[in-house]
């Protein structure tokens, strides 16, 4: 089965997972985010990598931060960006998902940057362009469901490349919750991808998925256990819904259980770096302490995110 | 009308037939094997040299949307798509819109069915009311009105006493229940195995023992109430294992397994391949393979299509959102015969599940070709080949896992009661 974000000569067509993904592609999209970091640094933020090309925000579900990284990285590219909430738009006025899609088309987007609830939303556009031959239109998963958010993966790649270089001498702990996370997916695929020594995946059997070691990853229930000799520790945001009910009992009883706190995060490497995909809820799986402590970096993360989209945007438009 | 179907592969499972002869058929029943009647002027003579000539196909699970989903599917439609699959009869399930739980509904599709000169329909009445698991239907009126059996289709049936109830009912007339094992808060929400595959694609998922433990409920209810139960889709290993030892224990239950289940797993999902979302979901490899031998050692006693013909806009969504199902009345003889090859099978054993073993489930004296017995026949040639292409199914769905696939058999008469009423 050919992956289906490559075209027939190996190219990056669109990017939908980081699974299959060859680990020169994804080199190559963080080696290129590198000269764009600084960009960010200078008076006048912009390349004319994108000029002329129109970038459609195609948000299905709510987003804030994601949505305004994508917007800030497509500008810093010098595209039009169009922002479009379609959670609160045509969806509810009964239109389906590929009809909106055939409409924007109309309007000459060249690209497409997807959020959607559903696991797949993004596989199901490429798909539908690419069977309408307009293949020449990229999309970018902004996060589908639970499957996959591959942008996120890859800042967090270049994050971990940023402090800790070599991968295959990192120890890597992933905690929470893994059963709902794309986060999660994402940069598992991109570890293993990398060959990093050791993908630990920390948390109650309530929100690791079903034969989540089959991804390559070693489980923890015991979060002192997965910490102990760990290079990167990055924490999972916790949904409201799901702290109470019949996955979890209490937020109280997860943080004692899986938050992370000074005293826990000593069981890791003392040079150990800790990250959040945001937003965190403090006091639930992160200790204030920590996110704001010498080991948090988790604002450099977001600096790193637009970098890192405004690489693979610009490597979608074929620069 | 005498038709002859002369020098075929003539294969009657039932009967334990399978040899080169000609049939005879006359007044709409078989009129004689292999030795010419007194007196014989065939109105018409079909050669089929090189072909097998069977009984038409009996499948269990054929859903024809009428009523209520004619955007989807009409009567027309999926009765050609019958004939054209060299199925004669066919039991649809009552999940149609309404669902069939009131006799005028069920006489209304019967006529419909009749008028229309193709299969044999038999309509499998709703459980209970609406299919909403709190009343009863009323189980006798339906009966009269032709249901021949009584289901809860793929609607959950959560409440384990309304179950009991309608079991113990059912028993007290002798009506046969059929039931799909799922455990309907387990599979809440789910759309796929729960395995690696939906691991990794973030799919919500319905875990194996969903069936496992919907069987031990019904296995206990039937020790109970002495209800024959037939059980619709097995999936899992754990399930036929349950099976088995039920059955080895005595327990009067039968079983069957769709089509697609037999040849496909979770890994045919690949990237949300929508057609590949099925009820109950495709499963593992190591699921598939028990399915395949309980076939063999007659634990699962037949197999059906599952016929689902959904449209294009209802499968054009995401993987969880598309509406589940796959068209199946046209693959239901080429995967039968697929299976067949791959397990070298011989093909009066594979014929078999696909004829004398749902009728004798439904309870029907068809399926075989002994004399006296209504023509219903199958004429297709094994060898010829075909491709799965929307355009080459008379069903309306299109929807098939298989599209672009190159399928074995392909039928080249298909009578019922003595009339051709599909020749290709």
């Amino acid at each position: 089965m050919r992956n289906p974000q490559l075209s027939s000569d190996g190219q990056l067509q669109h990017l939908l997972t980081l699974e299959g993904l060859p680990p020169e592609v994804i080199g190559r999209i963080l080696d290129t985010a590198v000269p764009f970091v600084s960009i960010a640094e200078r008076d006048v933020k912009k390349v004319p990598l994108l000029r002329g090309k129109t970038v459609f925000n195609l948000f299905f579900e709510n987003s804030t931060r994601t949505r305004t990284t994508f917007e800030i990285a497509a500008k810093r590219l010098s595209a039009d960006v169009i922002n479009l909430n379609i959670g609160v738009s045509s969806t509810t006025k009964g239109e389906t998902l590929l009809d909106t899609i055939d409409n924007l088309v109309a309007m000459n987007a060249d690209m497409f940057i997807v959020r959607h609830g559903q696991s797949g939303a993004p596989h199901l556009i490429a798909q539908h362009l690419s069977a309408a031959n307009r293949s020449h239109i990229h999309v970018v998963n902004a996060g589908d469901g639970r499957h996959g958010h591959p942008t996120q993966g890859l800042l967090d790649l270049f994050t971990i490349r940023h402090y800790k270089r070599d991968f295959r001498e990192l120890t890597v702990a992933i905690v929470g919750d893994v059963l709902h996370s794309r986060v999660a997916r994402s940069l598992i695929h991109g570890l293993t991808t990398l060959g990093t020594a050791e993908v630990r995946v920390i948390g109650p059997q309530t929100l690791l998925p079903t034969a989540v070691e089959s991804m390559g990853v070693r489980v923890f229930y015991d979060m002192r256990e997965g910490l102990a000799g760990c290079d990167v520790v990055v924490m999972l945001r916790l949904q409201n819904e799901r702290m109470k009910g019949s996955l979890l009992p209490s937020a109280g009883e997860f943080f004692k259980h899986y938050g992370l706190t000074v005293d826990k995060l000593k069981l890791a490497k003392p040079d150990a770096i800790v990250m959040h995909p945001g937003p965190m809820n403090r006091g639930v799986e992160i200790d204030s302490a920590v996110a704001d402590g010498s080991h948090s970096v988790i604002l450099p993360q977001v600096t790193f995110g637009i970098a890192v989209r405004m690489a693979v945007m610009s490597i979608l438009a074929g620069n | 009308m005498k038709i002859e179907i002369r020098d075929g592969r003539v294969i009657d499972p039932r009967h334990g037939v399978d040899r080169n002869a000609t049939l005879y058929i006359a007044a709409g029943k078989v009129a004689a094997l292999g030795g010419v009647p007194p007196g014989w002027h065939p109105n018409r003579v079909l050669d089929a040299a090189g072909l097998v000539v069977c009984p038409g196909l009996i499948d269990v699970s054929a859903r024809l949307r009428e009523p209520g989903f004619e955007y989807k599917a009409t009567l027309d439609s999926e009765m050609a798509a019958a004939i054209a699959g060299g199925v004669t009869s066919l039991a649809c399930p009552p999940d149609t819109d309404p669902p069939l739980d009131e006799p005028g509904l069920v006489q209304m599709l019967k006529h419909r069915a009749r008028s229309l000169n193709g299969a044999h329909v038999y309509p499998i009445g709703a459980l209970t009311v609406g299919l909403k698991g709190e009343t009863i239907t009323e189980m006798g009126e339906l009966t009269e009105a032709g249901c021949i059996a009584f289901s809860h289709a793929d609607a959950a049936l959560a409440d384990t006493q309304v179950l009991f109830r309608a079991l113990q009912y059912a028993a007290t007339f002798g009506y046969r229940v059929w039931l799909r094992a799922q455990d309907a808060s387990l599979a809440r929400g789910g759309v796929a195995h729960d395995g690696e595959v939906a691991t990794r694609l973030g799919l919500p998922a319905i875990p194996a023992f969903a069936e496992t433990i919907a069987l031990d409920t019904i296995f206990e209810l039937v020790r109970a109430t002495g209800v024959r139960v037939h059980l619709a889709r097995l999936s899992t290993h754990e399930g036929v294992a349950r099976v088995r030892a039920a059955k080895k224990a005595g327990l009067r239950v039968t079983c069957d397994v769709a089509i697609h289940h037999v040849h496909l797993c979770d890994v045919d999902i690949g990237w949300f391949n929508a057609h590949c979302h099925l009820v109950p979901p495709l499963r593992s490899t190591r699921d598939r393979a028990a399915l395949r031998a309980g076939l063999a050692d007659g634990t699962i006693d037949l197999i059906c299509s599952d016929h689902t013909p959904v449209d294009d806009d209802a499968k054009q969504l995401p993987f969880a959102e598309a509406e589940p199902g796959a068209t199946g009345l046209e693959l239901l003889l080429p995967l039968t015969l697929k299976w067949a090859r791959e397990e070298a099978l011989p093909l009066p054993a594979a014929l078999a599940r696909v004829t004398a073993e749902p009728a004798r489930v439904l309870g029907l004296d068809s399926g075989h070709l002994g004399a006296g017995a209504d023509a219903d026949v199958c004429v297709f040639d094994p060898d010829a080949h075909w491709r799965v292409e929307p355009s080459a199914l008379r069903s309306q769905g299109k929807n098939t896992p298989f599209l672009g696939f190159e399928m074995p058999g392909k039928v080249r008469y298909t009578l019922v009661g003595g009339h051709i009423v599909h020749e290709s």
